[in-house]
């Protein structure tokens, strides 16, 4: 395939750009595979490419049911941070960020890491203490925050109301390396990839069945045929316990729809990333300069792509409380994705009880972060058949001993 | 030129000249204008810059979906950006900027892009910029972000008001076009609530634009008929400038109206938020024109030709001296008509079609004017405005035929139905080949809850296109949405002449090479071209959503209210495809941009969350006390005196406390009341501690968990009588608890004959704690309060200083301690008494820190700080509290799990530093394993944390691993940048450990 360069771009607009060749191949599917990895996402497409690139294992094949990158993963508001509190949370997460840091070299594809730098408003007693605490355990989990002071807060975000008369900003936790990138560039540059190395990327294929035999799966029925594997990875999202239920078997998950909406763009006003958790909102201003806006969940499970007003109009008061000089903007867009909460509002990264059947979801609403990361970790449970220390955590079994890993102590919206 | 004509414009009033100013220049326009008429009429065509190659760009359309004449409007602390023109109703006064660029609109720096632009097709972003990998940050990034953007940056709060308002329809009609108007009349004579909206401040929409010379005073009495017939009827009301922005599920509206706008005035709200319920929804928001795709003509100068002559006749102003027609239809003649009779020169009508045998075309040549079949345009002449149009033949690659000079191009490459409002809630829609648009499919409505259309659709937003036909459409639907009949006396609407089928014309000429494809706008403020979306394809973004996102068509401003249609063609043509098997984009609310400030409406600053305040609040504020939000409560942190510091305050009341007596205001505590003959069986289950054994007149500390066994709220549950608990919660806990206990009511225990109530608000509640609160509280005079009548975890009812309170013996800070529940309305007059009377025995007011340090020195947990949500009460030495003769309790079986009862958990222990230092809150503490990811292995924390008044030294409590079987330890926490800290591992208890002090 053809190197992305600054040098191919003149080369080709010098033609017109006529000679570029597809991203990706559309083939048609073979009739069996070694690894079949459900739902084209940024955590399918990543886990296939770390099976290929870390393990050799290239006869894979993705089925998506409708556009690549079409669910959450092209519809979030593309924060990456590492400042969790917990420590498996924290493990994968930063493997994750600095995955990020090098993702575009990686892929020769410019996702637009922007390390930008994340900020955590505390506006309350109880949050200083909670951030404090996230940093004093980020110290030792190798993740590099800091708790910073009121005026710290101002100079790098000099749009904030940090005096806010009900809820004033008494500091925040600021992770320098967190940021954002560009959503479609990491589904797209990971789908350009696995491509390159072979592995067939099958859109408009619904998976509708899991076929099975003594225990084991040996492939699945799909609304282009039956397709036989060895392997098969569930990385569907809000859709986990759709499948789970094709292959015989529960998830603790829930589907509720969880907002975003966009500003109309101006020029560049915010350089960094502001969460905001005791009032509910966050807000960053994108490189075509909308203000990129999210909350909390809607209150009730669902899965049209679409939520309520309500919603917006309470994230839409705790950003322009925060951030005054927005009142006179305008919301261009909002919409809706399906996000796969589970109990403790962390992951699944797991065996299931089906022969070589994996699952992977429940990172609900902040799982763009962690792509790199996941799929990584998922590469390696799939080829291995067993976790690594990425993801051993994450199992299932956990539901059943009680060992959450509950990151909601931290923080109240997890983005 | 483009200019004001010296007749004509029904919606301007030449008696009354505004003045305003864009970029400096100070302009004159008329009442009824919009800033973009008044432009134009100015002679400004030249108006902002594109957003990626920051190209000259003009006025295209008359209404909202305008994509280029953006601009800034306002004085610097009302800057909004990014306002159309189009829609902008000028007043005097008006200040507009124009935007993305520098130094200025004629001379704009980002110009340059345009001479690079062969190198920044769709995408080029991904592609480049990859290496070195800091340069994205530190360089490409900052200068892409500078250039995009468009409007300024506003850098004042909003000064102006917001309102919200709600109603309800039975039928809500949104657009006041001849349908809307017609549909709501139908609505309406069938007795029901109707509410019909209208986003601009005219009635009758195109109607009279539309009509043909003769029939032009007949339409405009069609709209006046409809009007007063409507506002005839009580049951009807009409909004102008209101536009419906979003439709949601089950009925729910939101409709914006923009109540001064156009008319700033203090006093008055600038924007109006309407949340209308409705039961029918009639969409009557007519149709949009498109452009078609021809070399340059994203030029100042080309502009729709529906736009054209909406400007001629609304607003009497033209476009140019010299106006070229371009067309695949009918209907663009009618803006050749209204230009000759306005007086203007049109050369041409250039008609892609091979014939226009129609009836309009034979009117314009009639008229006089050239019509050129089976021709297009070769390329738009001009810089920064429009100087000429080359033409060819529609079926070549653009061989030059004949060139005209003109100074506008009116351009109509058909109409398609708005149809956004029906699609926000899930309405499907149909491709119609003959009329190349997509409409909706009445079969696949939104449906509610019942599985019926709630949603409905006329006129042109429904493809029916003709006045008379889009009427008649209008009516029935009306009708049907009230459940009523069409009614036999509407209003007549003017015939029009039958119009020939366009042919569609995605690209101008057809066999356009792609030198001229790259020259063809589609999408006009994000640039991007015909050979953008082709490139598209060409690399595999074969679904429309990819094509969007790679191209950015459509996500500009305006939505793609005008690109979208064409984009999907020419990627249909790209892909060899049908236009309906690519299928559209997702329309998403807002119809048009909804402001910020009308979605936040009045809640903002104090507003913008309810301040809870007890009783005492006015006390406490004029006693200086420095605040705390809690929940949405405000409570006093400490009192500072003079020039004490915090830490100094929090000291001197902690001591007060000790030595002498303290007073708090505990009205915050939440107070919910479990009444009913099964109550005792509910707070059995809510508690992990048996509660239904309490006798009348005790009270009890109860722990309560979540399902997964968590600690979730603790505090004192009285009881009152067989029948009836009052359950206190934390001040925070008050409603989710009160929650929590009604969800387990309602759906689960629904046959429990048990009723709860929030009395948080109704008493107040006052702690008098220390050595000497007894002697405070008798010096009141009143009911007994000996350790005798009233012991410790008791309670009574009594009177005291008059008061009739409530008296509980109950203790947060290990000393003596009362807290007193009274009425909410007395709370205030009794807690003057009792300062007063507290001050012969060194009584001092503390807050919620002294609070926290108190019940820190006697080993108390406080919610939120010893529990996280991770923790059970068995980790915190409360096994105690959790009875062990229960069947079950909310958690009780999640504890058993083996997680739970692992004996490596963390549990709760108190913690000395060595050097009497206090240590850092949320602090680790490390061991020196590593753990399965390289780093120190933890095995601790410190939950709370303080400088102890009492002990003069730094007290601490801890999660520690194993913690209680390692009494004694000295573990090391961790520090960032300084030494660790070195604590021995202790009892929680720091302060009166055999609670000697409490039960006196
Ligand atoms: C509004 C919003 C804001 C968010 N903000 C952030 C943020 O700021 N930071 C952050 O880190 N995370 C954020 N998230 C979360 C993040 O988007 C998701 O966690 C992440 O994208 C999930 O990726 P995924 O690959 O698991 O799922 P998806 O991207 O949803 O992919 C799953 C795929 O499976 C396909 N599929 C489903 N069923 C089938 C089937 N039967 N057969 C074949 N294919 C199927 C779907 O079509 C879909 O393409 C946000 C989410 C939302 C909705």
């Amino acid at each position: 395939m053809r190197r992305y360069s600054a040098f191919a771009i003149v080369r080709e607009g010098l033609k017109h750009h006529m000679g570029w060749e597809r991203a990706w191949r559309s083939p048609e599917p073979k009739s069996r595979y070694d690894v079949v990895i459900v739902g084209a996402g940024g955590h399918g497409l990543a886990t296939a490419y770390y099976l290929g690139k870390n393990f050799g294992i290239t006869n894979v094949a993705i089925l998506e049911k409708g556009w690549l990158g079409g669910g959450n993963t092209g519809r979030n508001t593309t924060i990456i941070r590492s400042n969790y509190l917990q420590d498996p949370s924290a493990a994968i997460y930063e493997k994750s960020r600095s995955l990020y840091e090098t993702l575009s070299q990686e892929l020769n594809y410019n996702v637009m890491f922007s390390p930008r730098g994340v900020m955590m408003l505390a506006q309350t007693q109880h949050e200083v203490r909670g951030y404090k605490r996230t940093a004093f355990a980020n110290a030792i989990q190798g993740v590099k925050t800091e708790f910073v002071g009121p005026e710290r807060v101002k100079a790098l975000c000099p749009i904030l109301n940090i005096d806010g008369p009900r809820y004033p900003v008494l500091g925040a936790l600021w992770q320098a390396r967190g940021g954002t990138a560009r959503h479609d560039a990491v589904a797209w540059g990971y789908a350009r990839a696995c491509s390159e190395m072979g592995m067939d990327i099958i859109q408009q294929c619904e998976v509708t069945g899991i076929r099975q035999e003594g225990g084991r799966v040996t492939g699945v029925d799909t609304t282009k045929g039956e397709i036989g594997c060895d392997k098969l990875a569930l990385v569907v999202a809000g859709h986990s316990g759709r499948l789970a239920e094709m292959a015989g078997f529960r998830l603790p998950i829930e589907s509720v729809p969880l907002q975003a909406l966009v500003s109309e763009p101006i020029k560049p006003c915010m350089d960094v990333v502001v969460m905001a958790n005791t009032v509910h909102g966050y807000m960053s201003q994108s490189d075509k300069g909308e203000m990129v806006i999210g909350g909390g969940t809607d209150g009730y499970n669902a899965y049209t792509q679409r939520g309520s007003f309500q919603h917006v109009e309470e994230t839409v008061r705790a950003l322009v409380e925060t951030f005054p000089i927005i009142g006179r903007l305008k919301m261009l867009r909002q919409w809706g994705g399906i996000v796969d909460m589970t109990g403790d509002r962390s992951p699944i990264l797991s065996k299931t009880p089906v022969g070589g059947v994996y699952a992977n979801c429940g990172w609900g609403t902040g799982g763009f972060k962690a792509i790199p990361g996941s799929g990584w970790a998922m590469a390696e449970l799939v080829a291995k058949d067993a976790p690594g220390p990425l993801s051993s955590h994450f199992g299932l079994d956990r539901f059943r001993a009680g060992r959450f890993i509950d990151e909601s102590v931290a923080a109240g919206v997890a983005h | 030129m483009s200019r004001r004509l010296t007749s004509g414009g029904r919606y301007i009033d030449r008696s009354a000249p505004q003045g305003f100013t864009f970029d400096g220049t100070t302009f004159e326009g008329y009442a009824g204008d919009t800033l973009a008429s008044a432009l134009l009429g100015a002679g400004v065509t030249l108006v902002g810059r594109s957003f990626k190659y920051h190209r000259p760009r003009g006025i295209l359309a008359a209404g909202p979906e305008e994509p280029n004449a953006l601009v800034a409007l306002g004085p610097k602390e009302r800057t909004e950006p990014n306002q159309r023109a189009t829609t902008t109703e000028l007043f005097d006064g008006l200040t507009a900027r124009s935007q993305n660029r520098w130094p200025s609109l004629k001379h704009d720096v980002g110009a340059l892009n345009q001479a690079v632009s062969k190198f920044l097709p769709a995408g080029f972003y991904y592609k480049t910029f990859i290496q070195p990998r800091h340069a994205w940050k530190h360089l490409f990034e900052p200068i892409i972000r500078r250039s995009a953007g468009l409007g300024p940056a506003p850098t004042h709060a909003d000064p102006d008001e917001y309102e919200h308002l709600y109603d309800t329809a039975d039928v809500l009609v949104a657009g006041g076009g001849v349908a809307g108007l017609t549909a709501a009349l139908a609505a309406g004579r069938a007795g029901k609530r109707v509410l019909l909206v209208e986003q601009m401040p005219h009635w009758g929409g195109r109607l009279v634009t539309d009509a043909l010379p003769d029939a032009k005073e007949e339409a405009g009495e069609t709209v006046a008929a409809l009007l007063s017939a409507l506002e005839a009827l009580p049951n009807v009301h009409l909004r102008t400038r209101t536009m419906c922005a979003g439709i949601y599920d089950h009925g729910y509206v939101l409709c914006h109206e923009r109540v001064s706008d156009h008319a700033p005035a203090a006093g008055i709200p600038r924007h109006r938020l309407w949340k209308v319920r409705a039961g029918q929804i009639v969409v009557a928001t007519g149709a949009i024109e498109r452009p078609i795709a021809f070399p340059m003509n994203d030029l100042p100068g080309v502009m729709l030709a529906g736009a054209v002559r909406d400007y001629v006749e609304c607003y009497g102003v033209t476009p140019g001296d010299t106006v070229v027609i371009v067309t695949n239809n009918d209907d663009a003649y009618r803006t050749a008509l209204s230009l000759k009779a306005a007086g203007i020169a049109v050369p041409a009508v250039v008609d892609a079609r091979g014939a226009a045998d129609g009836a309009l075309p034979a009117m314009a040549r009639a008229a006089g004017i050239d019509v050129r079949t089976g021709q297009g345009v070769a390329k738009v002449l001009g810089k920064t405005g429009v100087e000429g149009v080359q033409l060819c033949a529609q079926g070549s690659a653009g061989e030059v035929t004949d060139t005209i000079a003109c100074d506008a191009v009116a351009v109509s490459g058909g109409w398609s139905p708005a149809v956004n409002l029906w699609s926000h809630c899930g309405g499907k829609l149909r491709w119609r080949e003959d009329a190349a648009w997509f409409e909706p499919d009445a079969d696949k409505a939104p449906t509610g809850a019942d599985g019926r259309a709630f949603v409905a659709v006329c006129g042109a937003a429904n493809g029916r296109m003709g006045a008379r036909d889009a009427a008649t459409d209008a009516a029935g639907v009306g009708a049907a949405a009230a459940g009523g009949e069409v009614p036999g006396d509407l209003p007549g609407v003017p015939d029009a002449p039958e119009e020939a089928p366009l042919e569609p014309v995605w690209l101008m000429p057809a066999d356009a090479q792609i030198e001229a494809r790259e020259k063809m706008w589609l999408d006009f403020q994000n640039d991007v071209k015909v050979s953008d979306v082709e490139l598209a394809a060409r690399e595999g973004f074969e679904s429309v959503e990819h094509t969007k996102r790679y191209t950015t068509l459509g996500m500009a401003t305006d939505q793609g209210k005008t690109s979208n249609i064409n984009g999907l063609a020419i990627l249909a043509k790209a892909l060899d495809e049908g236009v309906p098997q690519v299928g559209t984009t997702t329309f998403r609310p807002p119809w048009t941009p909804l402001s910020f400030g009308s979605i936040v409406g009045e809640a903002k600053g104090s507003a913008f969350q309810p301040l809870r305040r007890t009783p005492m609040d006015s006390w406490h504020e004029a006693r200086g006390a420095t605040w705390e939000p809690v929940g949405h409560w405000r409570r006093p942190y400490c009192y500072p005196r003079r020039a004490e510091s915090a830490e100094e305050a929090v000291e001197r009341e902690v001591l007060a406390v000790r030595n002498h007596v303290g007073i708090l205001d505990a009205s915050t505590l939440g107070k919910i009341l479990v009444r009913g003959p099964d109550a005792g069986r509910f707070v059995d289950m809510l508690y992990t501690n048996m509660m239904s054994t309490l006798k009348p007149g005790r009270c009890r500390y109860g722990l309560m968990c979540s399902e997964n066994g968590f600690l979730m709220d603790d505090g004192v549950v009285a009881r009152i009588d067989e029948q009836t608990f009052l359950c206190h919660t934390t001040t925070g806990g008050a409603d989710r608890i009160h929650a929590w206990m009604e969800d387990w009511l309602q759906c689960e225990w629904w046959d429990w004959k048990v009723h709860t109530v929030n009395l948080t608000e109704a008493w107040g509640q006052i702690a008098v704690a220390g050595p000497k609160a007894r002697k405070v509280l008798e010096s009141l005079g009143g009911m007994d309060l000996s350790a005798e009548a009233l012991p410790f975890m008791g309670w009574a009812d009594g009177t005291l200083g008059g008061f009739d309170v409530r008296v509980y013996r109950i203790s947060f800070s290990g000393e003596l301690s009362f807290e007193i529940a009274v009425r909410a309305g007395q709370a205030r007059a009794l807690w003057d008494r009792l300062v007063a009377a507290g001050d012969a025995h060194g009584m001092a007011p503390y807050g919620t820190e002294a609070l926290h340090v108190l019940r820190a020195e006697k080993g108390f947990i406080m919610i939120g700080d010893e529990s996280d949500g991770t923790v059970i009460p068995q980790d915190l030495g409360l096994d105690w509290a959790i009875s062990k003769k229960k069947d079950d309790y909310l958690g009780k079986r999640a504890q058993a799990r083996m997680h739970m009862t692992d004996a490596g958990r963390w549990r709760l222990v108190g913690l000395e530093t060595l050097e009497g230092e206090v240590l850092p809150d949320g602090a680790y503490a490390v061991s020196n394993e590593k753990d399965e990811w390289g780093n120190t292995r933890t095995i601790g924390r410190v939950t709370s944390s303080y400088r102890s008044p009492t002990l003069n030294r730094g007290i601490a409590m801890a999660l520690v691993e194993k913690g209680p079987e390692r009494m004694g330890e000295v573990i090391d926490f961790p520090i960032p940048g300084a030494d660790p800290i070195a604590a021995r591992i202790v009892s929680p208890v720091f302060y009166d450990p055999e609670g000697e002090k409490q039960n006196v």
